[in-house]
């Protein structure tokens, strides 16, 4: 009976939470297109989005592609298939691990740093005190936030894919003897609209996740230290389960638009 | 009190009540500010007090009575009304709350920049900050973060940034409290000043016997959700009930 009782609350609290943060999404969308636009908080916090995850996602996509090629060599080498190398990594980086990678990586380091700052903000009153002083707290912080991620994400992801294929063409300089120039011709011969467009789309779509559950979780953090943890803490699992639910939907969606 | 009754309060609480969940926290809370007057709200531990103060400002809202402000109801009044109106009060908060990713500069900056127009006599907002830091004794600290100040420069810095707009009103949440006796004596001080020099009439909510007793003009008991005594620090300390004289034991 206790047991029925506690996956029943589970259950309830499950979907009050994601009642909740459709109408938070909901007020998201009606706050970003109304006036005042914080523009000056908007291109700070892009500066901290953009800027401050340049060098993880740097190394995260310069290793990514480094060891994608060192790990395929070997299975297309059995099937005399090196010569596919370049087409095969650029294509999986740029169609999938790539935006998924960086989505998981700017999760962790973006989405539990949104999550610390806001719930450490609440905890200490300072969002109410912005607003008992005549500002919209959620169109200063939450709106920009989302915003932020939701355009750097993207372009944090072109980054480490570039990134990537520039490590994947070390390594076949170095074991295959294939040339920059060439690799880099077999990876833009095999590169479509049709890959590159719905690829892109989709990391914008990762970066609202990001940046909403980030500022949701921050926004109704419970009273205490303990609550700016969890807030943290539910930012990154919580983003990271979106990462792959958006994924999933967009691949769903571009194999009804784009296959031919 | 009896030479208040011909003036109009600048702030008016009517049978505010409110709940959560099964906790009920106002019974039906009355309270009447007037102009250039201290009112000191003196309760135990949530008895309520910064409930009440809240629902002034519209951060909750109560689930009935009313809240009048120089006239104009606060709980029906949209957005942006309430954002005008809030330029009107000042509210320091029990912890501060200063904005510690910013510069003491920048805290006192933040409020200004979408109601300086509402500032009388506004001149530029470096001369607002200097003029509040000023007022608070703390220009030498106007480019340190909050995290560099002690609690008495924190609480002094947040009372600069309560005064930026020069409110009418001002709302104290515990001022005193987490402070060691000599730098609560200087809050004290300081916000007689202040109150002389800007002309305020101040919500004050304490423990603090001595505060109550250096800086009210009127002071209400607020127990278990309802106005339990009220009157001067002199009647109320040497009330003959004993629920009453309990508060001022120090």
């Amino acid at each position: 009976m206790n047991k029925s009782n506690t996956i029943l609350a589970r259950t309830k609290s499950f979907f009050a939470e994601i009642g909740d943060m459709t109408y938070f999404a909901g007020r998201f969308f009606r706050e970003v297109f109304s006036r005042p636009f914080e523009v000056r908080e908007l291109m700070r916090q892009c500066y901290n989005v953009g800027n401050r995850s340049l060098l993880l996602v740097i190394v995260t996509g310069f290793i990514l592609g480094l060891v994608f090629t060192l790990q395929s060599r070997p299975t297309l080498m059995q099937f005399g298939a090196e010569s596919w190398m370049a087409s095969m990594v650029s294509l999986s980086i740029v169609r999938e691990i790539g935006p998924v990678i960086i989505a998981l990586i700017c999760a962790g380091r973006i989405g539990s740093g949104i999550g610390a700052e806001l719930g450490s903000m609440k905890v200490t009153e300072q969002i109410d005190a912005m607003e008992v002083s005549g500002t919209n707290p959620f169109k200063y912080l939450v709106v920009t936030r989302i915003l932020a991620v939701t355009l750097m994400l993207p372009l944090l992801v072109i980054l480490g894919d570039a990134v990537a294929l520039v490590g994947s063409a070390i390594v076949e300089n170095l074991k295959g003897d294939v040339s920059f120039t060439l690799y880099f011709n077999q990876t833009f011969d095999a590169l479509k609209f049709s890959d590159v467009f719905p690829a892109t789309v989709k990391t914008f779509f990762f970066g609202f996740a990001i940046g909403l559950v980030g500022t949701y979780k921050g926004y109704h953090c419970a009273k205490g230290t303990v609550g700016v943890g969890e807030a943290s803490n539910a930012a990154v699992v919580y983003a990271s389960m979106l990462v792959f639910v958006v994924d999933f939907i967009a691949v769903f969606v571009t194999d009804i638009f784009f296959t031919v | 009190m009896n030479s208040q009754e011909n003036k109009k309060p600048v702030l008016q609480l009517k049978d505010i009540k409110k709940s959560f969940g099964d906790n009920h926290v106002l019974k039906g809370f009355n309270l009447e500010l007037y102009e250039g007057e201290n009112l000191v709200i003196m309760g135990k531990s949530g008895s309520g007090k910064s409930v009440m103060v809240k629902c002034i400002v519209g951060l909750i809202q109560p689930d009935s009575g009313s809240i009048t402000i120089k006239d104009q109801d606060v709980i029906s009044m949209g957005q942006e009304e309430l954002d005008f109106l809030r330029t009107e009060i000042g509210y320091l908060f029990q912890g501060s709350a200063l904005y510690d990713s910013m510069t003491v500069r920048e805290n006192l900056e933040f409020p200004l920049r979408r109601h300086k127009d509402k500032v009388e006599n506004f001149q530029s907002t470096e001369a607002s900050v200097t003029e509040a830091l000023e007022s608070v004794g703390l220009l030498h600290a106007i480019d340190l973060m909050p995290s560099e100040l002690s609690g008495g420069m924190q609480r002094r810095v947040a009372l600069a940034r309560a005064l930026i707009l020069k409110p009418k009103i001002i709302m104290y949440d515990e001022p005193t409290t987490g402070l060691d006796p000599i730098t609560a004596y200087e809050i004290i001080q300081l916000m007689r000043t202040i109150q002389k020099q800007y002309n305020t009439s101040s919500l004050i909510i304490t423990h603090d016997v001595d505060c109550a007793r250096v800086i009210s003009n009127r002071m209400i008991l607020l127990v278990d959700g309802i106005n339990y005594a009220e009157g001067t620090f002199e009647e109320l300390s040497n009330s003959s009930d004993p629920q009453t004289r309990a508060f001022f034991k120090n």
